[in-house]
């Protein structure tokens, strides 16, 4: 479904993404990891389209996504942080996002009815909290039924119920056949649901698995692997 | 068709912060007070075309990139979404440029026509024009290149202060340095180099009020004469409308988010 072939950025001299080959296909839950600044989200942008890489290919459905905008009607994102533009209210942002998009007979409020963000509508997107933003993010990405569904962090700012509901949605979409690609840093969380694990250092793929889900004693031995990750790459920082 | 979409929210996102009511009220005031209070008409024309030529370029690019700066959350948003980035450009570019327009046309161009000022206004409507797309077009060239907004718009003021100040002024100080050479040619370069300059100058070939011209303006009367000069002028205005608006989509295609 995704395919990424050679990819290089650079940012200034002190970060370069460079991904040889990765390959994802539907019906998966695929996990990014690795330190901070390590290119999780570079990589999601790129394929997003919203960060231009310099060299390499990226296919989505088998076309190439260079200068093209039509192949995002199967992508649905959930950024980081959820940057809104404050001036707009909720309905309007929903508004607008259905309105840029392909028209769809049947729209997916799941996430809606359990977030509870029909009581915000007529907020604006400024006055919202953090943790309210991520779920109204949250909710509009699975809202279009889109084949892949891109979510960054999508857990970091949740309280624990909410984190509960949408895993358990993100369990439900993968099983009805969507790939879903997501970045975290919270080890039991990819040991709960990925299928696969990428584990990123200084934008390369260092790592790249079956992820053994639920493995050993509540995964205990994906966590020590893990952190093994973590802590072998640690003095590579400080060269 | 995305475009139309586009332009639809930017400008319904821009007419709702209070700027541009504000912007309209401060040149409504303006100018009916200054075509109130001057009896003498060309006087007042005059003072009006100057407060188009100074202000209009200042507001038109603070303003333009203030947006910029402040949406970028919402070109963001825009971007994830099935849109080319060019619609995303274009529906910005001309939501601010139309904007900008309404107050305008509203601030000093209604006044004018209420008074009476027949088809003189119309002149300095297209001279308002052109300033409002040449300058909206650097105001998002120069605030998609600068990341940092206080950078962005530190630049843009310099940029300000080049064309509609000291321009004239280097032009002049070069002249007097190599007053012993053969200049024409160069002055009339020089004269398509500024955009100020030259609406100016086509103002004033319009209006036929030599003594206004500067410099450079005069020199390219009598270069071109008054109604080649005319259709030289609005040549040179579109160049400078389009070439930085086709630069900045080049570097809003290619941009990282």
């Amino acid at each position: 479904m995704i395919k990424i072939e050679n990819i290089e950025k650079s940012y200034g001299k002190s970060f370069q993404l460079n991904i040889g080959k990765l390959e994802f296909k539907r019906g998966s839950i695929i996990t990014l990891m690795g330190p901070n600044g390590s290119g999780k989200t570079t990589l999601l942008k790129s394929i997003l389209g919203l960060v231009i890489p310099e060299k390499g290919t990226i296919t989505v459905n088998g076309r190439n996504i260079s200068g093209q905008c039509d192949y995002r009607n199967s992508i649905c994102y959930m950024p980081q942080s959820s940057p809104y533009p404050p001036n707009l209210k909720v309905k309007e942002i929903i508004a607008i996002t259905k309105d840029i998009r392909e028209p769809q007979d049947d729209y997916d409020y799941e996430l809606f009815g359990l977030f509870g963000t029909a009581n915000i509508l007529e907020k604006r997107a400024g006055a919202l909290s953090q943790g309210t933003r991520q779920r109204l993010s949250a909710a509009l990405a699975f809202m279009f039924n889109s084949e892949i569904i891109v979510l960054d962090e999508p857990t970091a700012g949740l309280d624990p119920y909410s984190a509960g509901v949408l895993k358990s949605k993100i369990l439900k979409e993968k099983n009805a056949g969507k790939l879903i690609l997501l970045t975290t840093h919270i080890v039991n969380e990819v040991s709960e649901l990925s299928d696969r694990l990428v584990f990123m250092l200084e934008g390369r793929v260092k790592v790249d698995r079956e992820a053994f889900r639920n493995a050993g004693e509540n995964g205990k031995e994906f966590r020590e692997m893990v952190s093994k990750l973590f802590k072998e790459n640690e003095p590579a920082k400080n060269n | 068709m995305n475009l139309r979409k586009i332009i639809k929210y930017f400008f319904g996102d821009i007419i709702r912060s209070k700027w541009i009511v504000v912007y309209t009220a401060a040149l409504l005031v303006f100018s009916s007070g200054i075509i109130y209070f001057s009896k003498d008409e060309q006087k007042s024309l005059l003072s009006l075309m100057n407060i188009v030529m100074y202000l209009i370029p200042l507001l038109c690019m603070i303003f333009g990139s203030v947006y910029y700066y402040n949406s970028r959350e919402f070109i963001e948003m825009l971007l994830t979404q099935p849109v080319k980035r060019s619609s995303v450009f274009y529906g910005q570019y001309f939501s601010l440029a139309f904007t900008q327009m309404l107050g305008f046309i509203t601030g000093i161009i209604l006044p004018l026509l209420i008074f009476n000022f027949g088809f003189n206004s119309f002149f300095l409507m297209i001279a308002g024009t052109f300033l409002i797309f040449i300058f909206t077009g650097f105001a998002l060239l120069i605030s998609i290149l600068v990341n940092d907004k206080v950078k962005g718009i530190g630049i843009l003021i310099a940029v300000w202060l080049l064309f509609a100040v000291f321009y004239d002024g280097i032009v002049l100080f070069m002249f007097y340095y190599f007053a012993d050479y053969p200049l024409e040619k160069a002055t009339i370069i020089a004269s398509t180099l500024n955009p100020v300059d030259v609406t100016r100058t086509m103002m004033m070939l319009r209006l036929d009020i030599s003594a206004l011209f500067g410099y450079t303006g005069a020199t390219f009367k009598k270069y071109f004469g008054s109604s080649a000069g005319y259709y030289v002028s609005l040549f040179v205005l579109h160049m400078w409308m389009i070439i930085p608006a086709l630069i900045a989509r080049k570097k809003f295609n290619r941009k990282n988010f």
